[in-house]
């Protein structure tokens, strides 16, 4: 096998991956990176992104409000130390991005304009049309190509992370194309492969999405943090789940029931505002798992519309007029019409639920350090902390870039410190793991891939979905037990080493079942509601005496994951009643009342 | 009910075959069925050997280019729909090297987008603490366009020039200058000046324009390759006056 010595090997080329390589070539010219992707960097699935990046951008806007939309986003279950010096960090590494090249949409004067986002008390939404995460993923590749201490090692397949006593010390990669398998010795490993979205049946990620960096992660004994919180976003397309921006609503789209009426209202999100003049955190704008449990409920009530991939809601934006929908929203009036053959300009779009993203994720503390010496996460395969048990849309394409460059200045660091050792142990570790993942070649069985995924999709969406009980949880564990003892006896039929990607889908499965475990048995242990993790077996409160903590799964090989959990750092906002629409601005005015108040008599 | 296509594919195992085969299949489809989700039926249900690219299943990765019929196409944004009572043929894009099945070998494609400086360049570093540079929606509206190709490669697949010769830039390399050297906050200009000038460069172009027709994103190439030329040529006569070079 051959051997290739490198300083920092950056495992994904998405947004994080990108900027962390960036980072370290630009800090460090003397330092060699190694990034290291299963597609080239442009298939990254940054770039599906539509929306925009949050951060601070005008005047009567401050870092504070950024930090309480996150934090009460999250349902206090954030860092908030990570949350406090994101919020600050975020214009920065914007800036930078438009320094770089990446095209921001612009207000009329020249300046950078932003638009509303859900949770979102002010407009602090950078967006570049609705591809914003198809810009800011070409401008960093494109701005990392005049770094000649970048290797990318592009179409590689990264199979496992060499650890010798307590430290990473490389990766084992396979050339996709020549089936032929490297040892990349490094001094420092940055895991940058995304989500993990693909464990669902219905999700808007890319089928790149597997959660590699994640499960091998865990595989190596990092702990999994907050696994149970899934986000489903509030508006997909049915079938394919393809995602209709949260910009959409943001811009002034409405949500209407099979009777056109606006049925957030019944649900704590209102009084209804007019439409063409939506308000930040009322109705449309209120957050992701609270409109998502909405739908749930219209359904229940037999309010939704059925169709044949599923029930459905409207996302009406006819309101809003050809002109401002082809310069705000191209894209999304290109994908309605391709994939469910209606033009938003003249009907309104059939939504639903879908997954979308990861809350959770690799375990690392405020500067991205895992618990192994050496080994570094960032972007959405990580849990710094940032999102708690819900995610605010926008704040994580501002998070991979973050986040990307605190794990590229690390990583740089611990690097400087270090010196290669012998690589003839980490030779054999590599091929003895080679030899294992060639092996699932030559499963004795009978089952089927194909199978076994959509079994997991299925089983995933209806124990551990939009709203979750005990029963429901117990029997998705069981079914997970079962398809991971199946893997086993898995039937390949390509023996091919060429592109061989019947044996690559494979290995991703063995990926997606092991992080499904984790979050199903975080989840049901978690006898609380909060954020993504709603239960409505006799949980249906937030708990903050016993689960004002993060869940930590652990791997046991075959044996089901052990869940310990860990404190939540809390510095300035004491856990609250989350709440949106007129109750936030009551429960703003109570707070500011009692401030006043407490001042005045001391 | 679903209807049933006969899809035939050139199939290619460089292991196995001396050369490429052509193979059938049926599937059955609806209206909403992609050449993407159809190549996912053949390789779950029927034939799990076969391989090609895909990653984001809405025409922004830019990782299922194939010939379809003969014409470069998304996978993902092709439906069966709109060949519905015929037949659908599928082959590796068209110009490039193909490494097995539908896969085709873009190095050449990725190193040249990669040899023209597709980056921001500026005499002096800009400090992040001057904040965003201005640019005006109409300066924006110079570069946009050409800065939304997803490096799908279909234009190579349709340039007769690069089929003949690949030291042809190409279109959308040659979009990606035009894209940087027009962008207001960019100074880098006279360094690509050269890229554009070579004998590879715009004037490897016969103006045939497939690449435009072809584009799935509007990046229009072709027109970004007639404005380079007049750059091109205005950059010769000025090189012509200067003194002492
Ligand atoms: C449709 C959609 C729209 C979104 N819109 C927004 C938005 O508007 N605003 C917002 O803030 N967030 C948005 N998000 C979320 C955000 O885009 C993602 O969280 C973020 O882009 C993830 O970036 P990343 O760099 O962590 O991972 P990715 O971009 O997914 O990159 C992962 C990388 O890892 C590589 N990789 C994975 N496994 C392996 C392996 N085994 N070997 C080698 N390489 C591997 C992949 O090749 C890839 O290069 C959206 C997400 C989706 C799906
Ligand atoms: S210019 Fe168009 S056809 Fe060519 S690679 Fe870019 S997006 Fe694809
Ligand atoms: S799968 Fe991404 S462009 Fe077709």
């Amino acid at each position: 096998m051959k051997i290739i010595k490198t300083d920092v090997a950056v495992i994904g080329a998405g947004g994080a991956g990108l900027r962390a390589a960036i980072e370290v070539a630009r800090t460090h010219p003397d330092l060699e990176v190694a990034l290291i992707s299963k597609v080239y960097p442009m298939r990254s699935h940054t770039v599906a992104a539509e929306g925009g990046a949050a951060g601070v951008a005008q005047d009567h806007d401050t870092f504070d409000n950024h930090f309480n939309d996150t934090v009460s986003g999250g349902d206090w279950l954030c860092e908030q130390d990570v949350v406090d010096f994101f919020v600050k960090a975020a214009p920065k590494e914007l800036t930078q991005l438009e320094h770089w090249g990446c095209p921001w949409s612009r207000r009329p004067d020249g300046s950078v304009n932003v638009r509303r986002f859900g949770g979102m008390k002010i407009e602090r939404t950078w967006f570049a049309a609705d591809k914003s995460g198809f810009h800011i993923l070409h401008t960093l590749f494109q701005t990392s190509i005049q770094y000649p201490t970048i290797k990318r090692f592009d179409e590689h397949f990264v199979l496992d992370l060499i650890v010798e006593d307590g430290q990473v010390k490389g990766v084992l990669a396979l050339d996709i194309a020549a089936g032929e398998a490297k040892l990349i010795q490094a001094k420092s490993v940055i895991i940058a492969t995304g989500g993990a979205g693909r464990i669902y049946r219905f999700n808007t990620n890319g089928g790149i999405v597997t959660g590699d960096g994640m499960a091998l992660a865990y595989r190596h004994g990092v702990p999994l943090r907050d696994m149970e919180f899934v986000q489903y976003h509030p508006t997909g397309l049915p079938g394919t789940g393809i995602l209709m921006t949260e910009g959409c609503r943001g811009e002034g789209g409405i949500l209407t029931n099979k009777d056109g009426y606006r049925y957030l209202q019944d649900y704590g999100l209102g009084p209804e505002t007019p439409v063409g003049e939506p308000k930040n955190k009322y109705m449309e704008l209120g957050p992701r798992d609270r409109l998502s449990q909405c739908f749930w409920q219209e359904a229940q009530l037999g309010r939704t519309v059925e169709g044949p991939n599923g029930d459905y809601v409207y996302l009406d934006l006819t309101h809003l007029g050809k002109e401002f929908l082809h310069e705000r929203l191209p894209f999304i009036c290109e994908l309605a019409k391709a994939y469910v053959g209606v033009d938003p300009v003249k009907e309104p779009i059939p939504v639903r639920p879908t997954v979308h993203y990861t809350m959770g994720g690799i375990e690392t503390d405020g500067r991205c350090a895992t618990s192994i010496k050496g080994l570094y996460a960032a972007g959405e395969c990580s849990s710094v902390g940032l999102h708690g048990a819900n995610r605010l849309g926008s704040n994580s394409l501002t998070e991979i870039t973050v986040f990307g460059q605190v794990a590229g200045e690390e990583a740089a660091k611990n690097a400087l410190e270090i010196s290669h050792g012998d690589s003839q142990g980490l030779l054999d570790q590599a091929q003895a793991s080679l030899a294992k993942y060639q092996a699932i070649k030559e499963f004795d069985g009978d089952e089927k891939v194909a199978d076994i995924r959509r079994e997991l999709g299925l089983t995933m969406e209806e124990g551990v979905g939009i709203y979750r009980t005990e029963e429901a949880m117990q029997a998705t564990i069981d079914k997970l037990a079962e398809l991971k003892d199946r893997y086993k006896r898995i039937n390949l039929k390509d023996d091919s080493e060429v592109f061989n990607t019947e044996w690559l889908y494979a290995v991703e499965l063995g990926y997606l079942i092991d992080v499904a475990q984790a979050m199903a048995h975080s989840a049901i242990l978690r006898k609380e509601s909060r954020g993504s993790h709603q239960r409505i077996d006799g949980f249906e409160k937030r708990d903050d005496e016993n689960y004002l903590k993060h869940s930590l799964a652990f791997y046991q090989g075959d044996a089901q994951p052990k869940i310990d959990y860990s404190t939540v750092t809390i510095t300035k906002s004491k856990p609250a009643e989350r709440v949106y629409g007129a109750a936030a601005d009551q429960q703003e005015a109570d707070k500011k009342a009692a401030d006043k108040l407490s001042a005045e008599e001391k | 009910m679903a209807e049933i296509m006969k899809m035939s594919i050139l199939r290619y195992r460089p292991e196995t075959d001396e050369k490429p085969v052509w193979q059938s299949y049926d599937v059955p489809y609806n209206h909403e069925t992609s050449i993407l989700d159809a190549l996912g039926y053949i390789k779950d249900e029927l034939d799990p050997t076969l391989s090609y690219r895909w990653s984001c299943r809405m025409a922004i990765c830019g990782s299922c280019g194939m010939m379809v019929n003969g014409q470069p196409k998304l996978g993902c944004k092709a439906f069966l729909r709109d060949y519905a009572g015929g037949e659908l043929k599928l082959e590796a894009l068209a110009n490039f090297p193909i490494e097995r099945d539908l896969v085709v070998d873009m190095s050449d494609f990725i190193a040249k987008l990669e040899s023209i400086k597709p980056y921001i360049i500026t005499q002096e570093p800009r400090s992040l603490d001057d904040g965003c540079t201005t640019q005006t929606p109409k300066q924006m509206e110079q570069y946009k366009q050409f800065s939304m190709c997803i490096n799908c490669g279909l234009c190579y697949a349709a340039c007769p020039q690069y089929g003949l010769d690949n030291k042809f830039t190409g279109p959308a390399a040659l979009a990606l200058i035009h894209r940087y050297n027009n962008d207001t906050r960019d100074q880098g200009k006279a360094e690509r000046m050269k890229f554009i000038n070579e004998e590879a460069g715009v004037w490897g172009c016969t103006f045939v324009g497939n690449c435009s027709v072809v584009c799935p994103k509007g990046v229009d190439p072709a027109a970004a390759i007639q404005l380079g030329k007049v750059e091109s040529a205005k950059d010769y006569v000025i090189q012509m006056f200067k003194p002492g070079e």
